[in-house]
């Protein structure tokens, strides 16, 4: 206690506490914030889908979309989104969203697979959408991956990166990095347009060429995707590159050269 | 390798002129001058400079370093031979990477950095490190110098008559004047002239609009609210020879809005049932701009952030863009295709000189 207290004076005292404090807030809000409403309904009976839905929408979901799911000033409207949509959006944990902002972050899932099923059913009956693709639809495997390739750059790549890495918006929001996106995921997004991102449907994009977008993805940023010239710095080319160079590279390079030229080790202490 | 004392280092009449004398005036006044250029410190040695073991160790540091340098060149040779240019192998923390380009990157690496390393070491271990002074001499040539130089000039004008035959002058004068005239002729070959290239694309009245994924026309019903779809004039293949520099004018960007969110009159007459085609070239240097936000219907160029209302005939909201996307004006024919009504009403991409 005595040597706290010393050291309480230290100039950097002030950021220790203040890193604590925040460690600790933050820390509090991840364990107790979200799992108020991932208890909202555990008894999933199968019998009416629909209903069970409704139940787990009145919960989860009304205080923005509306009781109707027409949507408030809050949130938008979801009849006519579909099946897809909702279960992109519940199944990468952008909604329920956590608070108000530029856009809704990807983060962990708040809803089992079941419960997501149900509230995509209730949507769904709310007005007619895209529905849930089924896996031959997604399946990335036998898929043509260079065509995949030409069509992401010139559908996906100006504004997730040539790569799938992601980018900037406008106004803070951003186009998500699709690095471990599921396949599921990625054929959702593009057939409903989440958030500001445009739709892809069928009739401009067929299915197939969905297909071989997705395989192409999952071949650029998979597990066993190759990165011959080493570390890809974010995918971003020259900009990151460069910087990596003109800051590490060059920051090095000052700092041999004051140590060259700086005094040699004497034989006398002074 | 000296022991030699601080004194006889840097003795009195080796130093600057400018410290003896300030050490003088401050003398004189009798109180210190504060600003006394304090001179080199006292030289002191290095352990290398006295203890010819501690000497013998630095020497064997450098020749291991170089030694390590030779290793590395071998081992760079040898990679080169034994790795196949596309074996892949996993480095922590890397990730997968081609064994040849890491191999033969930390081999070179480590070859030339022993190689300056050494140089360094050797350099401020065992090179006399002994501070000297050497005086700056003065810039100007010496006064017989310039003069001599001076003179030869006059003469030499004198003797070529530069002044008194002023036929050679000028004539000497017109020719070397004239010659660079033929570099700008040539410079006219370097190209044909843009004509009206410019101002033209492949657009015009009835051409259909081609989408870009599937090389199918495009009916409205393709096009959702929502939706974001890039379009070329039918007619243009990939494997056309002037492919690149058609689309690079010609490449189109479809949207559907809703026809009450459109607040330029002019908009919603080019359009079809809120369906709106525009150029996909910035205005700004070209890139292509078809970063569209849905909800906002803001498109963002990538290269330096212009951004342009899709609701408000591409109206320019942000960044260096000079004017707003160029919109080609569409409609349906009897087939139920999508067409295009004319060719852009104004040159596509980036401003230039004459565009006006």
């Amino acid at each position: 206690m005595k040597k706290l207290s010393a050291r309480r004076r230290h100039p950097l005292a002030a950021f220790v506490v203040l890193l604590f404090a925040l460690a600790v807030t933050g820390g509090l809000y991840t364990a107790f914030a979200p799992s108020g409403e991932a208890k909202a309904d555990q008894e999933s009976s199968q019998s009416l889908a629909i209903e069970e839905g409704k139940k787990l929408y009145d919960v989860g979901c009304s205080s923005c979309h509306g009781t109707g799911g027409q949507g408030t000033t809050d949130g938008p409207s979801l009849v006519g989104v579909g099946a897809a949509a909702v279960d992109f959006q519940v199944g990468t944990g952008r909604m329920p969203m956590q608070q108000q902002g530029a856009q809704a972050p990807s983060k962990p899932k708040i809803y089992e697979q079941s419960e997501i099923d149900q509230l995509a059913s209730y949507v769904a009956s709310l007005g007619s959408g895209p529905s849930m693709p089924t896996k031959e639809q997604y399946d990335p495997s036998g898929a043509d991956v260079a065509n995949g390739g030409e069509l992401f750059r010139t559908n996906c790549a100006q504004c997730h990166n040539f790569t799938g890495q992601g980018g900037a918006l406008t106004h803070g929001k951003t186009a998500p990095n699709l690095e471990g996106v599921e396949p599921k995921h990625i054929y959702e997004a593009m057939q409903t347009g989440p958030q500001n991102m445009p739709s892809f449907t069928d009739g401009a994009l067929p299915e197939k060429d969905k297909k071989d977008i997705v395989a192409y993805v999952k071949e650029a940023n998979g597990e066993k995707s190759e990165s011959p010239g080493g570390f890809a710095l974010g995918g971003f080319g020259p900009v990151s590159e460069g910087m990596f160079a003109w800051v590490f590279g060059m920051g090095v390079l000052v700092g041999v050269a004051v140590w060259v030229a700086a005094r040699t080790a004497k034989a006398k202490k002074s | 390798m000296s022991s030699q004392g601080p004194d006889e280092n840097v003795s009195e009449d080796k130093q600057p002129e400018e410290r003896r004398s300030g050490v003088e005036r401050a003398g004189g006044g009798g109180a210190p001058d504060p600003f006394a250029d304090p001179g080199l410190p006292p030289h002191e040695p290095r352990i290398q400079d006295i203890d010819e073991g501690a000497a013998k160790r630095s020497e064997r540091a450098v020749a291991l370093l170089f030694a390590i340098s030779m290793l590395a060149t071998v081992a760079f040779i040898a990679s080169y031979v034994a790795f196949p240019i596309d074996k892949i192998v996993y480095v922590w923390p890397i990730g997968r990477v081609s064994a040849l380009n890491l191999s033969l990157g930390v081999t070179l690496g480590i070859a030339l950095f022993c190689i300056g390393a050494g140089a360094v070491h050797w350099a401020r271990t065992l090179m006399s490190d002994q501070e000297m002074i050497d005086e700056r001499h003065s810039v100007a040539a010496e006064p017989e110098m310039e003069a001599k130089v001076k003179s030869d000039f006059v003469q030499g004008a004198k003797e070529s008559g530069f002044g008194r035959r002023k036929l050679i002058r000028n004539t000497m004068f017109g020719a070397v004047a004239l010659v660079p005239l033929s570099g700008v002729v040539l410079l006219r070959d370097l190209g044909p002239l843009p004509e009206n290239k410019l101002r033209h694309t492949l657009w015009s009245k009835g051409k259909l609009l081609v989408n870009e994924n599937t090389n199918q026309p495009l009916r409205p019903e393709d096009i959702s609210v929502g939706s974001l779809t890039f379009a070329k004039p039918e007619g243009l293949e990939e494997d056309d020879h002037d492919f690149h520099s058609e689309i690079a004018k010609a490449s189109l960007m479809l949207v559907r809005l809703e026809p009450n969110d459109i607040k330029d009159k002019r908009e919603l007459d080019w359009s079809h049932e809120g369906i709106v085609a525009y150029s996909k070239i910035c205005t700004h240097v070209g890139c292509p701009v078809s970063l569209y936000e849905q909800q906002t219907h803001h498109v963002l160029c990538p290269c330096h952030q212009s951004t342009f209302d899709l609701t408000d005939g591409a109206r320019v909201l942000f960044g260096p863009a000079g004017h707003p996307l160029p919109q080609l004006k569409i409609s349906v024919n009897k087939d139920g295709y999508l067409e295009a009504q004319d060719d852009f009403q104004e040159p596509v991409g980036p401003s230039f000189w004459e565009r006006g």
